[in-house]
């Protein structure tokens, strides 16, 4: 059985179907480490791209890279052909750790980056009710995040990155605080959300189910110092449904080369 | 039994015979600190009634003393002189106190120049340095107001100081990801974040006022409160001296209670959000 089979390696693209391009992205901290080496990487618009990787791979720097919360030592990002220098309305993150205000009500926190550009409250209110609704979480609208599990709370980082209407979806490891059961709903929450909302989603993990589950394009980092070593494009069909995907040959395949291909890595 | 008297949600109480443990955690918090109220003031009591000291008067003499200084008007007479010092002192530490700590914790060259003087303020041996500021303001209202500050502006902004530095950075990134300018940072998660904290300080230092206070009246010149208590403890009259002490907290309780309820409705505001 020839697994790479299940897998075809990504192939160029046109320039407008790229929405954002990492241009030889270095890191190098004042210490000296290096934690990327001239990452080069294409996201397609409308895709969900993972960063996949073990840890110390740079794969959350290159994401805060991309978001413009660290600046890059080297290369530069491009946002629809434009070069970026900062966070910017076109990109929104979603926080491994939720990143909610403890003293707000749901409500408040998922309207808070419109909040912070000057929405009218009532107007921002009423966005921010109607993503409450989407991601799940209606009827929460008044309590604490102390009052919510821990996908509750990403549900609603969910939704606050999504009011604030950007194109793309900058999302750290955004479930893997989340417990086992909980994180599947949420993945699969995920891609339903993401069949009516048309955002280009790149997602940081370090898990190759959850990558292999949700992407269009699996891109594999390694480490020391943190660089591309592949870019995967695990081409089943989705519309077969979270279970069927789940037992699909093709599924299980890309999740097994992966795992080979990272594992030479490890140690 | 039927399910019914199985399930939580049943308001049914519990049996009233024995069991009483499992009554008592059912009381109420204000039964609880009745409750508490009731043992500390029966052993003073019982103290008292020993007697273990004559100095030591029972709470029942003290209370009696207490309405009657009431009534004479001595007391309110004398907290007439010592709350001018005091509520200005407060009025100083709560400004000064707040805008020192969250200048400190904003910018390195504030937090460099004022954590020294608040560390010496902090640590300073106030009974010993009292007599010394009266050698410079004199025995009047400016002696005691410096008291008061001096023991309550440096919890105020010390606290302040650390509730804005331990902001958690992931808001103050979440903050720059949604495009936030270092205003809104500041006004939107640095100081509601930091709240908890300013109030703990200010809870502190109305606290440490009022030892302030009560010092500077005992040590400067006896007026006010502290007239009371050194007049009446001059003449062996222990009820009456302890009656205005036991005023003195009572009313700096009165006063904690009532920023308590400031506290609960900016928290309640912020939870909602502004405009």
């Amino acid at each position: 059985m020839n697994s790479m089979s299940a897998i075809r390696e990504t192939d160029a693209v046109s320039a407008n179907e790229v929405i954002v391009k990492a241009v030889g992205i270095s890191k190098r901290y004042g210490d000296g480490t290096e934690a990327l080496s001239d990452v080069t990487i294409e996201f397609r618009r409308g895709e969900l791209t993972t960063l996949l990787g073990p840890s110390g791979c740079g794969k959350t720097t290159l994401l805060k890279i991309i978001a413009g919360l660290l600046s890059a030592s080297g290369g530069e990002v491009r946002v629809n052909n434009k070069t970026v220098y900062g966070p910017g309305p076109e990109r929104a993150f979603v926080f491994q750790d939720f990143a909610l205000m403890p003293w707000a009500t749901v409500l408040r926190n998922v309207a808070f980056g419109l909040e912070l550009r000057g929405t009218p409250k009532a107007e921002r209110e009423d966005v921010a009710r109607r993503y409450i609704k989407s991601v799940g979480l209606a009827g929460s609208e008044h309590k604490f995040p102390s009052e919510l599990s821990g996908g509750m709370r990403q549900r609603a980082g969910l939704a606050r990155a999504l009011t604030v209407n950007a194109d793309v979806l900058l999302m750290d490891e955004p479930f893997s605080a989340i417990d086992e059961q909980m994180r599947r709903k949420l993945q699969e929450d995920l891609l339903e959300l993401l069949r009516e909302e048309k955002k280009s989603v790149i997602f940081v993990t370090h898990s190759i189910e959850e990558a292999v589950y949700l992407s269009d394009q699996v891109v594999l980092l390694t480490r020391n110092p943190g660089r591309v070593v592949k870019s995967i494009r695990p081409g089943f069909d989705r519309n077969a449904g979270p279970d069927a995907v789940r037992r699909d040959q093709r599924y299980l395949d890309a999740v097994d080369d992966i795992w080979s291909q990272l594992k030479q890595y490890l140690s | 039994m039927s399910a019914d008297t199985l399930s939580n949600d049943s308001p049914a109480p519990a049996p009233s015979t024995g069991k009483l443990y499992y009554r008592v955690g059912e009381l109420p918090p204000i039964a609880w600190k009745i409750l508490s109220f009731v043992l500390f003031f029966g052993a003073w009591e019982i103290a008292g009634q020993i007697p273990i000291s004559l100095a030591f008067p029972p709470f029942s003499a003290v209370m009696v003393a207490l309405v009657k200084l009431m009534a004479s008007g001595e007391l309110f007479s004398a907290y007439g002189r010592t709350l001018p010092p005091l509520l200005i002192g407060l009025a100083i530490t709560s400004i000064f106190g707040v805008v020192f700590g969250v200048a400190m914790g904003l910018s390195r060259m504030s937090e460099l120049a004022l954590f020294p003087p608040m560390i010496i303020m902090q640590t300073a041996p106030m009974a010993a340095i009292i007599p010394l500021i009266t050698y410079a303001y004199g025995i009047g209202i400016t002696a005691k107001v410096i008291a008061v500050v001096i023991l309550s502006l440096p919890m105020v902004t010390l606290n302040s100081y650390n509730g804005i530095r331990h902001t958690s950075d992931s808001l103050l990134e979440m903050t720059r990801s949604f495009m936030g300018t270092r205003r809104q940072q500041v006004t939107k998660i640095m100081l509601p974040h930091a709240s908890g904290m300013i109030f703990a300080g200010l809870r502190l230092g109305i606290s440490g006022g009022f030892i302030g206070i009560v010092l500077a009246e005992l040590l400067i010149t006896p007026t006010g409160i502290g007239d009371i208590i050194s007049y009446y403890r001059s003449i062996a009259r222990y009820a009456e001296m302890f009656a205005a002490i036991f005023s003195v907290i009572a009313f700096a309780t009165l006063v904690l209670t009532g920023l308590q309820l400031i506290e609960r409705r900016i928290f309640k505001v912020l939870g909602q959000g502004s405009r």
